[in-house]
Order: C-alpha cells, then sequence, then structure tokens
C-alpha cells in the first residue's frame, strides 16, 4: 500500500501516516496506556527527546502525542503514553497488541540535549507530563556521565496517577539520580510527600548557574514552577529553563493554524521553549 | 506592457471555446443578486464585469471541502487524493492574485503540502485590471494590491472593444497559441491602454489613515488596548470574516466513513480562529477562550506576525470581511480607530507636558 521509503517524513502527503503496529500496551493508571510501537519494514522514527507524533485511526481522526521514550532507548520501536481523555484515544485504548495505528512524525523541535551536556539537570515534570520529560530523562541516564547532578520532581494529583511507577523505584534505587515525588492528595497507603509540586523546590539546593531545569506540565503548573525557578526561587537564568508547551497542534507541520501563538507555530518553533524565548510572546504563558 | 496581445471582445467567446478544450474554465457567473467563481463552457455563463466574487480564489486552491486521503478501514488502503485537473481561472481580480502568494507562503514554504501544490501547478490565472472600486469597503489601494502581483499569468485590461492581454508567463503566453483571433498590440493601443490606466487611480480612494508600512508597529504598541475588549463585545465569534478572506487558510481535519463502512476518506476544511474552541485541546484548556483574544489574534497575524514570517501582509484590502460581519467591524474602523487613539494620546502627552 505504501511505497518503501527511507525517512518517515518522505510520503506522498503531508497527511498521509505510515501504518506502524503495536506491539505492546499496557495499562499505567486507570487513563494512561503505554504503547511499544514498531514502524514499518524495521524503519526508525529517528526522533529528539522532546518531539511528538501524530497518531491516527482512520474512521475516527488524529491527535498529537508526545514521544515518551528516549532516542537511547527506542531502536526500532517507541513509545507513547496516552490518556483517554477523547473520541480518539478511547479508541486507542480498545486496540490490542498487534493491531495497526497510522503514525506522522516526529514532529517539533524536541529538547536541544547537546546544549544540556556538562550541565546537572532538574526535572520538574508535572502528571502526564512526565511522559514527554521521561524521553529526555532516559536520554540524559543513558548518557549519565555526560551530565552533573540528575534530580527529578514529580507530582501528581493522586498516588493511583503516578505513572511509570516501575521507572520511578528504579530511579528512586539510584545513588546518580535524586528523585522527590509528591502527591496532592494521598491514600491511606502513600507513605511520601503529600502536597504540588512546588513544595519539592525547598528539598533542593542547586548550583543555579550551571543548572538545566526542564519543567513539563499544565499550563497553571508552569505559573508557579517557574517562580520557584526564577530569581526569587533557584535563581536559574531564563534561558537555562526549558518548557514544553501544550497547544492544538492538529497537522504538526505549520499549515493548520491551530496552535500559533503570536508568529510562532508551536508544532514547528516548538513545542520545546526556554522560558527566555517565551517570556515576552504574549498568549503563551497567559 | 511590452509585447502585449489585443484580442476584441467578439471573439472571447471562441477564445474561451479554445481554452475550454484542453482546460476546467472557473469564472465569475451571477448567483441570485452576486457573483461566483464557478465551473463554465461557455462565454455566456460568465460576467466579466463583475464587481467581486462571494468567496474569493482560495476555493480554488483550498476548497472548503478537500480530500486529503482515501482508506480502507480493513483492507489496509491509504492512498493521497491529488486534484490535477487542468484548470483556468478567468477574471480575477489583482487583489484575489496577492491573495494567492499569501497563501503560497502558507503551504509551499516549510514542508510543502502536495495537496496544495497539486492544485497550484495546474492552475492558471487570466486575471483582469480593475478601472472601478468594487465596493465600498475595498481598500485595496492602501494595501498595494490594485496592481497584479511580480507572477501572473495573463492579465486583460478592458479597453471598451478590446482587451489588452499583458503576458506574465510562459504558461499564459501558451495559452494565447493556435488562436488567431489576437494581434499584437499597437501603438494605438498602448496610447488608449496608457489613457486608461491613467484615468483609473483616482477613482480609488483610501480608506486608511494609517500608511500600511506602519500598520505592525501601531498593532505592536496596542496589544493590550481596550479597543479589542470592545470589538469583542460587539463580534459575534460567527468566523464569516475569514471564511470570505481570500488569505485566510486556517483548516480543521475530519475522518469521513461511507455507508459501506468499509471505506472513507479523511479531509480538510475551513476551520476559523474566531471560533469558539479553535485553541482549544484535548486537556480542557483553552488557550483563546474570549472572543476579543481570537478577534485580536486575527489582526495580529493579518498585519503583524505574517508581516514578519513573509514580509507580506495577510490582507489585500478586498473588504470582504467588511463585508460579511453582520456587527460591521471592519479593518478599517479597527486600523483607524488604533490610529486615531494613537494620534490623540500622543497630542495629549505632548500638551501635558511642559515646555
Amino acid at each position: 500500500m505504501i511505497a518503501a521509503q527511507t525517512s518517515t517524513l518522505e510520503t506522498a502527503s503531508l497527511y498521509l501516516p505510515l501504518e506502524a503496529r503495536i506491539l505492546d500496551m499496557r495499562p499505567l493508571t486507570q487513563l494512561e496506556k503505554l504503547y511499544t510501537i514498531a514502524l514499518p519494514e524495521g524503519m526508525s522514527l529517528n526522533h529528539r527527546p522532546g518531539q511528538f507524533v501524530e497518531v491516527s485511526l482512520f474512521g475516527i481522526g488524529e491527535a498529537p502525542i508526545s514521544i515518551c521514550s528516549s532516542p537511547s532507548q527506542s531502536g526500532n520501536t517507541f513509545q507513547l503514553c496516552v490518556r483517554r481523555v477523547g473520541e480518539l484515544t478511547s479508541a486507542l485504548h480498545r486496540l490490542e497488541p498487534g493491531d495497526s495505528i497510522g503514525i506522522r512524525g516526529p514532529f517539533g523541535n524536541g529538547f536541544p540535549i547537546e546544549r544540556f551536556r556538562g550541565k546537572d539537570m532538574l526535572f520538574a515534570p508535572g502528571g502526564l507530563g512526565l511522559a514527554p520529560a521521561r524521553s529526555l530523562i532516559n536520554q540524559v541516564l543513558d548518557e549519565r556521565g555526560f551530565f552533573g547532578r540528575v534530580i527529578i520532581l514529580y507530582g501528581a494529583r493522586h498516588p493511583s496517577e503516578l505513572l511509570f511507577t516501575e521507572e520511578l523505584s528504579k530511579w528512586e534505587k539510584r545513588d546518580d539520580v535524586e528523585l522527590h515525588v509528591t502527591v496532592d492528595r494521598p491514600d491511606d497507603n502513600w507513605k511520601g510527600n503529600v502536597g504540588v509540586i512546588t513544595t519539592l523546590f525547598q528539598k533542593i539546593q542547586v548550583d543555579a548557574p550551571n543548572t538545566i531545569a526542564v519543567t513539563v506540565g499544565p499550563p497553571v503548573m508552569y505559573r508557579f514552577v517557574l517562580v520557584e525557578l526564577l530569581g526569587l526561587g533557584k535563581g536559574i537564568r531564563e534561558g537555562n529553563i526549558w518548557l514544553s508547551l501544550e497547544r492544538r497542534m492538529k497537522c504538526g507541520v505549520g499549515k493548520c493554524g491551530h496552535c500559533q501563538m503570536n508568529h510562532i507555530y508551536t508544532c514547528l518553533d516548538g513545542p520545546c521553549f526556554s522560558y527566555a524565548q517565551i517570556r515576552h510572546v504574549e498568549e503563551a504563558l497567559s | 506592457m511590452k509585447n502585449s496581445m489585443v484580442i476584441s471582445k467578439t471573439s472571447m467567446k471562441a477564445w474561451i471555446e479554445h481554452l475550454g478544450k484542453d482546460f476546467r474554465l472557473i469564472g465569475p457567473k451571477p448567483f441570485q443578486d452576486r457573483y461566483v467563481f464557478g465551473e463554465f463552457h461557455d462565454a455566456a455563463e460568465i460576467d466579466l464585469n463583475y464587481p467581486a466574487a462571494m468567496l474569493p480564489l482560495k476555493k480554488i486552491l483550498l476548497p472548503q471541502r478537500e480530500d486529503l486521503i482515501a482508506f480502507g478501514k480493513t483492507n489496509g488502503k491509504a492512498e493521497p487524493v491529488l486534484e490535477n485537473r487542468p484548470t483556468i481561472v478567468l477574471g480575477a481580480h489583482t487583489c484575489d492574485l496577492h491573495a494567492i502568494a499569501s497563501l503560497d507562503h502558507a503551504f509551499l514554504e516549510g514542508y510543502i503540502d502536495q495537496h496544495y501544490r497539486s492544485r497550484r501547478e495546474h492552475t492558471l490565472w487570466i486575471s483582469l485590471e480593475c478601472l472601478e472600486p468594487c465596493s465600498e469597503h475595498a481598500f485595496c489601494k492602501d494595501m498595494g494590491t490594485l496592481v497584479t502581483p511580480d507572477k501572473f499569468d495573463l492579465h486583460l485590461t478592458d479597453l471598451g472593444d478590446d482587451y489588452v492581454i499583458d503576458i506574465g508567463s510562459e504558461r499564459g503566453a501558451a495559452l494565447l497559441h493556435g488562436f488567431d483571433a489576437v494581434r499584437e498590440a499597437g501603438e494605438d493601443d498602448y496610447r488608449q491602454f496608457d489613457q486608461v490606466m491613467s484615468q483609473k487611480w483616482s477613482c480609488f480612494p483610501y480608506r486608511l489613515e494609517v500608511d500600511f508600512t506602519d500598520i505592525p508597529r501601531l498593532l505592536a504598541t496596542n496589544y493590550r488596548s481596550v479597543l479589542w475588549d470592545e470589538l469583542g463585545e460587539r463580534c459575534l465569534g460567527c468566523g464569516a470574516c475569514t471564511l470570505v478572506c481570500p488569505t485566510c487558510f486556517c483548516f480543521n481535519v475530519i475522518d469521513e466513513v461511507d455507508f459501506s463502512l468499509h471505506e472513507g476518506k479523511r479531509y480538510r476544511t475551513w476551520d476559523s480562529c474566531q471560533l469558539n474552541e479553535f485553541a482549544l485541546v484535548a486537556g480542557g484548556h483553552d488557550f483563546r477562550p474570549s472572543r476579543a483574544e481570537r478577534l485580536r489574534h486575527r489582526f495580529f497575524h493579518k498585519y503583524k506576525n505574517q508581516v514578519a514570517t513573509s514580509g507580506l501582509a495577510a490582507c489585500v484590502g478586498c473588504g470582504r470581511c467588511a463585508e460579511a460581519c453582520i456587527a460591521n467591524i471592519t479593518p478599517m474602523e479597527v486600523l483607524n480607530s488604533l490610529h486615531r487613539r494613537r494620534v490623540a494620546s500622543a497630542r495629549h502627552k505632548q500638551e501635558a507636558s511642559p515646555q
């Protein structure tokens, strides 16, 4: 059906997805499932941490989903963490391993990891934000020697909503990763921190000039996390604070207009931005 | 205007028949009390002396509904749908031609949209010089679109009994090959042409009080103007302005399964940044929830942000949005209001400052 090709982006139509296959899918929480996906003919996605793909099912539709596996751990497969929120994602949740799905991408800029090397890494993902952050965290951990400290502050609303719990316990056990997890509302079994993600910042000291902060979460979280990271908080420079912005990236290729913020197409110029790049862009963080 | 050709109006019918042999023809057809661009086969179906078509020519290059992918639900079929019928659009006004440059920027810069490119490459334009204003809302003269853009195929100017044909491209020139009822323009034709042209300029009014090169700056300093809130109160958020706009290109993509439930189409359809939920994401956050913000986004995109990225304003001054707006919000009013307020505030500051 689809002619042999070497790059996922060389198609007869920008909007024509490749037919990929679900190798594995397992639930992470009530709402999120983790998919391991293979492209046709052993093709590699060749993505960067922080990029996304357009996932589609013919007859239902298409949506942008962050790639949550690191390039270092991807090979000929990659992973997506899909929250069931709409028609497409509900249909995705009903699929089985072996089923095919449409993939276009990878799209977006991704995080400039080469500029992060040599620095301390402070990750502050909230909720589903851990999925895109994980693509960078695992890349950093697979190149561990190129980075200083690795600090991960992760917040979720409830213990049942924590994503990648197996990985969290692996990171917890490593002596070269400082992991702090918090939940807004604990349950009876929860023995860890309680409170929103900003309460974790008091637990850590950072060498501000040498630290890259990466925060991924909903708009309201950025407002509070940025206060912790900037001058009045940890004092990290604006250009060293990185965020991934959520927008309606319907086409992924800078055509459909939905993800515009002023002159910026989030799907092309982003979704990863330093705070210095977007602090003067009206609409970016408002 | 060298090497122009001349065709008499009485020969237009024959030329159209000649062109119709190899091309799908699209031109301005009377529809109710207005005009629409539509397919035609005979010169009698169109009227080149039309004011402005209801919908701009983007409907040829980016139709309201355009199939992108034909798919099979069970057989793994997924094929791009590309429109490649050779097409001639006859009678395009120069504002609408300028708008195509803006669409080209949207669809051919960066990732190339093959669906748009295929339509673009298979379409030729025989445009028409505007000799009098077509609408009280048009401000083409302000926007610099009252003349042909650098690139065109053939351009007609009405000299009364004849049209003089300016040749802009080789593909355009080829449309005259094998058709005998055209002749090379002579000195008399050029003289008459110059006369007609030099008379036309004064017929067209300037309608903006601000020079169009100054509009990006005017907007840059007025992001937080109360005018946006005032307009937001009036705007109905219906999106009519963007639908009739020759440069608006935003689209949505929708899947449609046919009755067999086995086959279907993934198609795109015009969308509008003025509509509620345009910027709504799956998680529930709407990044432009108010009409004031959405209207401001439209003006900033048209007159500032696209100028920054492409050098072209995403407005050609055709006036369709002004005519379509049931709340009577017009670009002239918005830009002139911002300008007047700027002038008033500068005067106020000057008077208040001790000399």
